[in-house]
């Protein structure tokens, strides 16, 4: 099941560019939250620091709190600890090209020194057919290379991969961008059955999409979260007059 | 900047406004037809009928372009949607006119007698609510769309006192039920114009604030 996320006083820096600015939110268990907001607002930064891929710029560093649950990530856990709790999918699919399929799922279990056979094939399965994947694939698991599917098939099987190591938290960072329009509609269904067993956070600049998948959405504006409430609210009638200015076009 | 679809919403009120202004002026001409009993005027009423109604397709076409093709959100989506209900309640009060008009052409078989109903006075004050309304939809104030309920109460009164004046007539002088009759129709009919106005206003404030207060409701 998935976890809340309560971010308090939550500052990021590249270098001296001060990235994320006092953000602080609560994002509910079990459901999707959107992100929305102009290049550079800082929500991808945001989303990095959700699981610790922030720091892992050299220039880059970020103070705060971000509880995952009753665990503060960047205090009583590790790196390694807070990426397997919190799973991340990004705008491009990268499938590792030289694996198969079936690789390419439990990569991420091997990593962590799985071994067992048995639970391999479940989770394989069980991981696919979550991901809206399995009836697709299952007959060249480990015939075909991960990079011989489609693209949208390719993204399920990375959505397929971030669910293989059991997360609380599924990060998107713009899944659907690079997608069809049929590909796109598959992955927003997959999002809507996912959020009732994880937290999903999803970074789009497609409004619409965030309309269509999540219950909320936070609008961020030069590093500065501006409003976050209830998707209906910020796409009906939002309170900021800067966040009506930026999703009725009427922005820069 | 969406520059092409914020000028496509503009061309969207101006389309609308060419709506309203035929609606005030079929019902300006039913209420001149009434007061003349000139049958010419009732014509003119009913031909204007068909213009309108085509007119309410082509904003409605418009409005329905927009949403497919720009997938408006917050104040865009709720100004499309507020022409979509104006333009309807336009079409009505030009329906409206049309039926005093039929009512005034049905009286011309009667003779001209003084009814104990001031039905100019209450054209009048329900095409000020249609005006107020439609004012308070080009300037995008809220406020003054707020004001037009007040003045549909005393619309509301208005009717009430027609129908218990005429029905009284009717109950004493049989021999006018034709002309009170109709005439209680047309006070009847410029009570619903009185309502459109209303629900005009609920609309703009709609689009303004984004708060629904049709029905009372508390948004």
């Amino acid at each position: 099941m998935g976890v809340g996320i309560q971010v308090e006083d939550l500052n990021a820096w590249y270098g001296s560019t001060h990235t994320l600015q006092d953000i602080n939110l609560h994002i509910p268990a079990n459901h999707a939250t959107a992100l929305i907001g102009p290049s550079g607002c800082g929500k991808s930064t945001f989303v990095r620091c959700l699981n610790r891929m922030h720091e892992t710029n050299p220039i880059a560093r970020a103070t705060g709190v971000v509880k995952m649950g009753e665990i503060d990530i960047y205090r009583e856990a590790s790196p390694v600890e807070i990426r397997r709790r919190v799973g991340m999918v990004f705008q491009r699919p990268n499938p590792f090209p030289t694996m198969s399929i079936y690789d390419n799922v439990i990569s991420g279990l091997k990593l962590n020194g799985f071994r067992n056979r048995r639970i391999l094939d479940e989770t394989v399965e069980r991981s696919l057919k979550q991901a809206a994947l399995w009836e697709e694939v299952k007959d060249d698991l480990k015939k075909k290379s991960g990079a011989s599917l489609s693209g949208g098939q390719q993204q399920r099987m990375c959505i397929a991969r971030a669910l293989a190591v059991d997360p609380e938290v599924l990060l998107m960072d713009e899944p659907a961008s690079a997608l069809d329009p049929v590909s796109t509609s598959k992955i927003e269904d997959l999002i809507f059955q996912l959020k009732t067993q994880y937290t999903i956070v999803i970074v789009t600049h497609n409004m619409q999409q965030a309309a269509r998948v999540a219950e909320n959405t936070g609008f961020f504006l030069n590093g500065k979260l501006v409003e976050f409430d209830s998707t209906h609210k910020i796409f009906t009638n939002p309170r900021d007059k800067r966040t009506e200015d930026y999703i009725t076009g009427r922005f820069g | 900047m969406r520059v092409k679809f914020h000028q496509s919403l503009d061309e969207l009120k101006e389309r609308l406004l060419v709506m309203a202004g035929m609606a005030e002026q079929a019902i300006q001409r039913s209420i001149e037809a009434y007061r003349t009993r000139d049958l010419s005027i009732c014509e003119l009423v009913l031909r204007s009928e068909p213009a309108i109604n085509r007119l309410e397709r082509e904003i409605d076409q418009m409005a329905l372009d927009l949403l497919a093709m720009e997938q408006p959100m917050a104040i865009d989506l709720r100004f499309i949607l507020s022409v979509i209900r104006i333009n309807a309640d336009l079409e009505r009060v030009g329906d409206q006119a049309v039926n005093i008009a039929i009512r005034v052409r049905e009286m011309g078989a009667f003779a001209n007698i003084d009814l104990p109903v001031d039905i100019p006075k209450l054209a009048e004050m329900a095409s000020a609510m249609v005006r107020k309304a439609l004012q308070a939809f080009i300037e995008g104030d809220a406020e003054m769309a707020d004001s037009v309920f007040d003045m549909d109460d005393q619309v509301d009164k208005m009717n009430d006192a027609a129908y218990y004046a005429l029905s009284t007539l009717i109950k004493e002088k049989p021999e006018l039920t034709p002309q009170s009759l109709n005439a209680l129709i047309i006070a009847r009919n410029l009570e619903r114009v009185g309502d459109h106005a209303t629900n005009i206003a609920e609309d703009v404030i709609f689009w303004v604030r984004g708060a629904d207060v049709r029905h009372h409701a508390a948004s």
